[in-house]
């Protein structure tokens, strides 16, 4: 590098751009924060949506699945399936989701296997809920398409 | 080795490297699972492997992070460690805790593990990389706590140097971002947000200026190169890391609820992300041109010039090719991310730790490097690791083109829904767990040039007294 380029300079990008942009990141993060709850719909966020994203991590459901693209890709997609399989009716969504959660593992030799989590009527519902207060957070229109 | 506490990087070194093999074990567990879906099943349900595999990976850089640390810093210093006994401490705490996760993942079903560990009282169980029970996360930061006390109270005694003080700096980092990782709020948005908050900063942010000073020390140990030049390099290095990638945080902040600014902001700053990764490319060549010596370690020195240029691959290149917020709609959670995040982790910070380690480990044996034929085999490992990990990459971006064109790409009615599409990728994930093989075939290699070291290290050059 020329010599008039000094380490100085080099010095002061480093120190100067990094606290630059992240108050800037602060600031963004502020702005987000304060948006965030129409976006999500918060007011629509019941105790029951908080039991159910517990039972999503007390279970670790995303070590197999994607939520909003976030996850592990073994398994499909779940911040739309009440649209999937549930057609965006509730109680449709709930039935299919409580008959699908018991009827694991299915067995069927070397296809992929859910393990059975052994939850109640009450968790069911709530899981069910979480899943469903999800699929209508304003994601940018994301899935592209109904199967995630 | 001109310092006797320099001597406590081994057991880091050491537990590394036997967490790395343990990491590559549960890579082919998983590999084989996307092709023989009940393959170990229901004994090693595919997210208990998974969680292994990553955890792993996130313990063992950590602890070869901690004996690079502890190697680099005395020598920078000039000075010896403040407190050699409580690295042991802490080095002992770290593997017995990290061992008993371990242990937990494997036999007892997680939300029972979430029981007993008392995850109710403070819920940060079960999120992407962060599983590990809250009593394991107080005790990373109770150990980074110590860490950093013994590291910083060393720094104020000695000489401070651009690397040691950028080194500080990116560790300072870790331990302060990993603090998000226990807010777990009931909002999912909320609780994604800041949880990147955790996984980008480290790895797009912090981590990076971690790797820089290892990169530049190693450089001025094995070039002679004058310690001005290098110096401008890092600092210029990690500016732009900094100045592209805390708000190329953006490009997480596109499908996820966040505002849709960030579609522009993440598209924009990740876009110039690879920037610094081109420069510390750069930086080695140009640095290794202009030696001044001919160190006789050309093992670590290949290490540390093939660590540059597979990380400007997968975390410039491969990172670059689904970032913009357009191409990242279709390919945001695709098997795309898993080429680009094996790549970038292979090539940044895996490649880094493993360089450190064939720098260090010679010297806190009393040779200044292993011998010509230990080198020979080291190499050719390099080689084999870098080529089945590039051979891995290609392979899962062509599952992840796949599952565009199939699942996302076409409209409602006509995209195959995503099990199907899993089947049609099952000849490719075939030809992925042949070149897992390939780079578990590397990591033996890699093994075995200790045991030729050992074999033959009466012909490794002394410790020289400028070493």
């Amino acid at each position: 590098m020329s010599e008039r380029f000094t380490k100085g300079m080099a010095r002061n990008i480093y120190y100067g751009g990094g606290a630059f942009f992240f108050l800037l990141f602060v600031a963004l993060t502020f702005d987000t924060v304060t948006v965030l709850p129409k976006r999500e719909n918060r007011d629509q966020l019941t105790a029951q949506v908080a039991h159910g994203k517990a039972l999503w991590e007390e279970n670790n459901c995303i070590g197999c699945h994607t939520l909003l693209g976030e996850g592990a890709y073994f398994a499909p997609e779940l911040g739309n399936v009440f649209k999937r399989r549930g057609m965006e009716n509730e109680a449709v969504f709930k039935a299919y989701f409580s008959a699908w959660l018991k009827a694991m593992p299915t067995g069927v030799e070397g296809r992929r296997q859910m393990p059975q989590f052994h939850l109640n009527d009450e968790e069911l519902n709530d899981l069910a809920e979480f899943l469903i207060w999800t699929s209508r957070i304003n994601t940018n229109d994301w899935p592209p398409g109904i199967e995630g | 080795m001109k310092y006797q506490s320099q001597a406590v990087a081994k057991p880091y070194f050491a537990f590394a490297i036997l967490l790395f093999i343990g990491q590559i074990v549960f890579g082919l567990i998983l590999g084989t699972q996307y092709i023989i879906g009940d393959f170990l099943f229901p004994e090693i349900p595919f997210n208990v492997a998974r969680m292994v595999h990553t955890n792993l990976l996130i313990v063992w850089l950590l602890c070869g992070f901690m004996g690079a640390t502890y190697y680099l810093v005395p020598e920078e210093t000039q000075c010896e460690l403040f407190s050699p006994k409580l690295a042991w401490i802490l080095f002992w705490a770290y593997a017995i805790a990290g061992t008993l996760t371990i242990i937990g993942y494997l036999s007892v079903p997680y939300a029972t593990l979430a029981e007993i560990t008392g995850n109710d009282i403070l819920p940060t169980m079960g999120r992407e990389f962060l599983e590990q029970p809250t009593i394991t996360k107080v005790g990373i930061v109770i150990v980074a706590l110590g860490f950093l006390f013994n590291v910083g109270m060393t720094i104020l005694r000695g000489r401070k140097t651009v690397i040691n003080m950028v080194l500080i700096t990116g560790l300072l980092g870790l331990a302060v971002f990993f603090l998000f990782s226990f807010y777990n709020p009931s909002s999912l948005t909320l609780d994604k947000y800041f949880w990147w908050w955790v996984v980008h900063l480290w790895v797009e942010g912090v981590w990076e200026l971690i790797l820089g000073s290892i990169l530049a020390f190693i450089l001025i140990k094995t070039t002679g190169v004058d310690r001005e030049v290098v110096e401008k390099w890092l600092y210029l290095i990690i500016g732009m890391a900094l100045i592209s990638g805390i708000l190329g945080t953006g490009h997480h902040y596109f499908y996820i609820g966040t505002p849709d600014y960030w579609l522009w902001i993440g598209s924009v700053f990740s876009a110039i992300e690879p920037l610094p990764f081109f420069m510390m490319m750069v930086f080695a060549f140009s640095m290794i041109k202009q030696r001044r010596r001919e160190h006789p370690n050309k093992a670590a020195m290949t290490w540390a010039s093939a660590c540059t240029i597979m990380a400007f691959l997968g975390a410039g290149v491969w990172g670059f090719i689904h970032t913009l917020a357009p191409v990242n709609y279709y390919t945001h959670g695709s098997q795309i991310t898993a080429a680009h995040g094996h790549l970038a982790f292979f090539g940044a910070y895996v490649m880094i730790v493993l360089a450190i380690i064939s720098f260090a480990w010679p010297q806190l044996n009393g040779r200044q490097s292993n011998s010509p034929a230990a080198q020979k085999v080291e190499i050719a490992s390099i080689w084999v690791m870098c080529l089945s990990m590039l051979a891995i990459t290609l392979l899962l971006t062509a599952a992840g083109v796949i599952q565009v064109m199939q699942q996302r790409v076409p409209a409602d009615g006509i995209a195959i829904g995503f099990m199907a599409t899993q089947d049609l990728i099952v000849p490719v994930y075939w030809a992925r767990l042949v070149a897992g093989m390939a780079f578990t075939v590397g990591v033996f290699m890699y093994l075995a040039s200790f045991l030729v070291a050992g074999r033959t290290r009466d012909q490794a050059p002394a410790l020289a007294a400028n070493a």
